[in-house]
């Protein structure tokens, strides 16, 4: 399973909208995608929360783990790192990410697709 | 026995444990009970009396639980037994018996020597006593102890705490000489000088001489040299308070006490003793730990058991003048052959000795002097094989961490109350965490405390963690955390994790620091960073529902609702098609509602005139009630407006967990306050006040704090509760595991809030006076403020687009969540269809 960028660079919204530590939801060519800034990073991953099944992921509690940037699910409060999407409590569970970026003070988001 | 009348005289410690034992086995209920007791108060914990001086309060000390199967009569002493007509008599009346139990204790002996008559002179033997040596000492300057024992430095102790110059007068040539050998000895009157308390040793006491006043001046001693005094207790040791038995004509020990088998009966087979009155085959025991032993044993053979005294176990640890000081077994190396293995510490200014037996390979007894931390594997080591080599053991460090996984399952680990290792291993294995419910469910830990420290090792031997860490982030407790933001005035978590933690938070230390900013006032809870430590509920101030939509719980103080703004929730719920459903907490929740509808829903309710409530929240929710008087054929009070008053009061405020509470207009209980964190029974003549009960995963029933209060005095009481909980729980911990976790429980919360006894109560009510004066409605705010409702969107590149993924289908004639299967973890979680038809996104 390789990811691959299939779609163009989407502006969302500026980048003061976003408050550190705390998401917001955006969607982009009609995906949920959760966005959060958290020690200066930008991060995208899907709004969708994989052991859940609802759009929720952007109201999550951003915050670290043995010094891996995390956020926990606000359903059932499993903890994903937010660099890999990985779950740190469930094996085999994964969080998608998608590409995130500032231009221009403007947030800008590629979806990321799996094969 | 079968059965009938128990009379039980005395009700100090030993009378008190054997009067629960006989309760907590007498299902039958064969026996009344009758308690004569000298004393005005019932039982008390004698060991800790002098923590009275520490400022523990009298009430703090009780040992007694009201039982409504026992007669206690205080301040009612027996004056004789008539064996032949089966009958105690006390001073108002008549007491038959069929079976009858001594327990009168011993009483503090006062050597022949002139002038202890003198005003000014004590004994320490009771609450009284200690209340007159207070009485008396205050304004003075010089005291003096007659007895360098256990007593004598608890006496010397309490006499410094009251500002007295302190003297020590010791016949042996070195302090408690019992328990301490002579090096033992030695260190430990270094440590007894070095606080400023003079030593006296090897001397007797021949007079003790008046002042001008008639009061006591000071003391002669028997090598000539006088002692300033101008109180003096003397505590050179206790005799068995036999005088009863004696005068009915039982038997009495060759040291005196009432002469008993190992079966604790005397000769008369309807008369038992237990405690320091029993001369158990002859010998006294001046310990409570054999004196309970003593009481189970009665307590089985009157209920037809076999039991027998096990043999006393004379081990002592105590922390006298702030120094540790241990002995067990044989301490002084009495058997035949035994080695000694000792280890003195300057630096430490630690003393330890060892005595083992012949083969150095049986632990037989030992002295600690400064260091007593290895005591309680050591004890409970007596008579095995040794849990390390010896240097391992004594060493400060050492800690005896690896003792306690070597000791045997058979080893005592609590004394006091015969609990072994193999029994709190099982409890351990039984789902036992932590030491509150290791006390709870063994009474290991509950009488002296000492082997409190090897529960705590027990639970790492069996792999329990018992960190107080509150995360990785933080290793202070919630109640450290809080005191931490309280004294330092703190109001960001950037600067509390700046300063007292590491990382950046997660999602178990963020709402507990947002719940503590709460709680000290410091804004909304959306104010600035705060915003981002709140759990999604908070943030949202609703409720997170499986499929991402929110409910909606307007609050209705009471239950109590006008038919207007009924109609207005059903008109709400209609316009938003909002799933309804009314609560056990007499409320109706509004379901299925999306982040950009709470802010409309909210503008609807509010111009109602209703506001948040807090359904939410880790919060006061609800405070139910019944009709009360107002329309109830049996109540006997306003129940109802009781209720309402509370919730508006508590509305809003923060707390470790959820708190509910409930007042009931009469004893029927038709508000089930007894299932609240706080509840409420009318009386004819005021309130009930019951505290700790919850529904939830593990139901509990409230415990009657307080009766017939006022209405003021009620809240006053409910106020301080509850400011005490919140500042000193635990992160997520009920009201019910709060109190089982407080040293001394209920009676301990009582003395606090009631007594004041930690000096807390003005700070308390004035925090609970801050909130109530603070409170303002959270969706209000919200709705007056653009910054915040900014945050109300589904998307922030669409903010009026609602989230395609919250679709409902009808179930009764309501909307309820359509059920769609949620992908399951570690399946295939592609990416789901996304619904048909969506709105075409804004770029």
């Amino acid at each position: 399973m390789s990811p691959t960028s299939t779609l163009d660079w989407t502006a969302v919204c500026p980048l003061d909208r976003l408050d550190p530590d705390r998401g917001v939801a955006a969607l982009v060519d009609g995906v949920q995608v959760a966005l959060f800034v958290t020690g200066g990073e930008l991060y995208a991953v899907d709004n969708l929360d994989p052991v859940g099944g609802a759009y929720v992921m952007s109201r999550g509690i951003v915050g670290s783990r043995g010094g891996v940037p995390t956020l926990a699910s606000p359903l059932h409060k499993q903890v994903y790192d937010l660099r890999t999407g990985r779950c740190l409590d469930l094996p085999d569970v994964t969080l998608r990410r998608h590409e995130a970026r500032c231009r221009d003070g403007v947030v800008e988001v590629r979806l990321r697709q799996e094969e | 026995m079968s059965g009938g009348d128990l009379v039980v005289i005395g009700n100090g410690m030993v009378g008190q444990r054997f009067v629960e034992a006989l309760r907590a086995r007498d299902h039958g209920r064969r026996w009344r009970v009758t308690v004569l007791a000298e004393e005005g108060r019932p039982a008390y914990d004698r060991v800790r009396l002098s923590a009275f001086f520490d400022g523990v309060s009298a009430e703090e000390l009780n040992l007694h639980t009201p039982d409504d199967g026992v007669a206690l009569r205080l301040g009612e002493p027996a004056t004789g037994i008539d064996r032949a007509r089966r009958v105690v008599t006390t001073a108002t009346g008549e007491h038959p018996y069929d079976a009858l139990v001594l327990a009168t204790g011993s009483y503090a002996f006062v050597p022949p020597v002139d002038g202890t008559d003198l005003p000014g002179v004590f004994v320490y033997r009771t609450l009284d006593d200690l209340a007159g040596i207070r009485a008396h000492g205050a304004g003075r300057r010089t005291g003096a102890v007659i007895g360098g024992g256990l007593l004598g430095l608890e006496a010397a102790n309490a006499l410094r705490l009251l500002g007295l110059a302190t003297s020590v007068v010791e016949f042996a040539p070195r302090l408690m000489p019992v328990q301490v050998d002579e090096a033992g000895g030695a260190m430990l009157r270094r440590y007894v000088e070095e606080l400023g308390v003079t030593t006296h040793l090897g001397v007797a006491t021949t007079a003790l001489r008046p002042g001008p006043d008639g009061a006591v001046a000071g003391l002669e001693l028997s090598d000539g040299s006088t002692v300033d005094a101008d109180l003096v207790v003397v505590a050179a040791g206790i005799r068995p308070r036999d005088e009863l038995a004696r005068a009915a004509g039982l038997a009495v020990g060759p040291r005196g006490g009432v002469l008993v088998d190992a079966t604790c009966r005397t000769e008369d087979e309807r008369i038992w003793a237990v405690g320091e009155c029993a001369a158990v085959d002859g010998t006294c025991h001046g310990l409570v730990a054999p004196g309970y032993a003593t009481a189970e044993v009665v307590a089985d053979r009157l209920l037809d058991g076999a039991a027998t005294f096990p043999g006393a176990d004379t081990a002592t640890k105590l922390k006298l003048l702030g120094v540790d000081v241990a002995s067990f077994g044989d301490a002084h190396g009495a058997t035949p052959g035994c080695l000694d293995v000792t280890f003195t510490d300057p630096a430490t200014r630690s003393y330890a000795k060892l005595v083992l037996s012949d083969d150095a390979r049986t632990l037989l007894g030992g002295v600690l002097v400064g260091d007593a931390s290895a005591y309680p594997t050591l004890r409970a080591s007596v008579g095995g094989p040794l849990p390390a080599p010896p240097l391992a053991l004594l060493a400060p460090s050492g800690e005896s961490g690896g003792g306690v996984a070597a000791l045997p399952g058979a080893a005592q680990v609590c004394s006091c109350n015969a609990v072994t290792r193999d029994d709190i291993d099982a409890a351990i294995a039984g789902g036992c965490a932590d030491v509150p419910a290791l006390k709870a469910c063994t009474r290991a830990g509950t009488s002296c405390g000492s082997c409190v420290p090897m529960l705590k090792q027990l639970l790492d031997a069996a792999g329990v963690q018992q960190s107080t860490a509150l995360c990785e982030h933080f290793d202070a407790s919630r109640q450290e955390l809080f005191e931490i933001v309280q004294v330092r005035g703190i109001r960001t978590f950037s600067q509390l994790i700046a300063e007292h933690g590491r990382g950046r938070g997660c999602d178990i230390c963020k709402p507990v620091v947002a719940s503590i900013l709460a709680s000290l006032g410091t804004g909304h809870v959306l104010d600035g960073e705060q915003a981002s430590l709140q759990d999604t509920n908070d943030h949202f101030l609703a409720n997170l529902q499986r499929d991402g939509s929110y409910s909606v719980v307007p609050r209705i103080p009471g239950g109590e609702i006008t038919p207007e703004k009924l109609i207005v929730i059903g008109e709400v719920a209609r316009d938003f098609r909002l799933y309804t459903k009314i609560t056990g907490g007499q409320r109706i929740d509004l379901f299925g509602a999306r982040v950009e509808q709470l802010p409309q829903i909210w503008r609807r309710l509010v111009d109602a005139g209703f506001e948040s409530g807090h359904a939410y929240g880790k919060a006061l929710r609800t405070v139910k009630s019944c009709v009360g008087e107002t329309w109830c054929r049996y109540g006997v009070q306003d129940s109802v407006g009781l209720a309402v008053a509370l919730e508006l009061r508590y509305r809003g405020l923060r707390a470790p967990h959820k708190i509910k509470s409930a007042v009931s207009g009469c004893a029927r209980e038709c508000a089930e306050a007894r299932s609240k964190d706080f509840g409420i029974i009318a009386t004819e003549t005021g309130w009930n006040l019951y505290l700790g009960g919850n529904g939830g995963f593990r139901p509990r029933h409230a415990d009657l704090f307080a009766t017939d209060l006022s209405t003021d005095e009620l809240v006053t009481l409910i106020d301080r509760f509850l400011m005490f909980y919140i500042r000193t729980a635990d992160r997520l911990q009920r009201t019910a595991g709060w109190i089982e976790a407080l040293e001394g429980g209920l009676d301990h919360l009582r003395a606090v809030i009631v007594d004041d006894s930690l000096g807390l109560c003005a700070d308390l009510d004035a925090a609970m006076a801050r909130h109530v004066a603070s409170y303002s409605d959270e969706w209000r705010d919200v709705l007056d403020d653009p910054d915040r409702l900014r945050r109300f969107t589904s998307f922030v590149n669409a903010p009026h687009v609602p989230d395609p993924s919250i679709t409902f289908a009808v179930e009764r004639g309501q909307p309820v969540p359509a059920r769609g299967a949620p992908p399951a973890a570690g399946a295939d979680r592609r990416r789901q269809p996304v619904a048909l038809g969506l709105p075409e996104v804004r770029r």
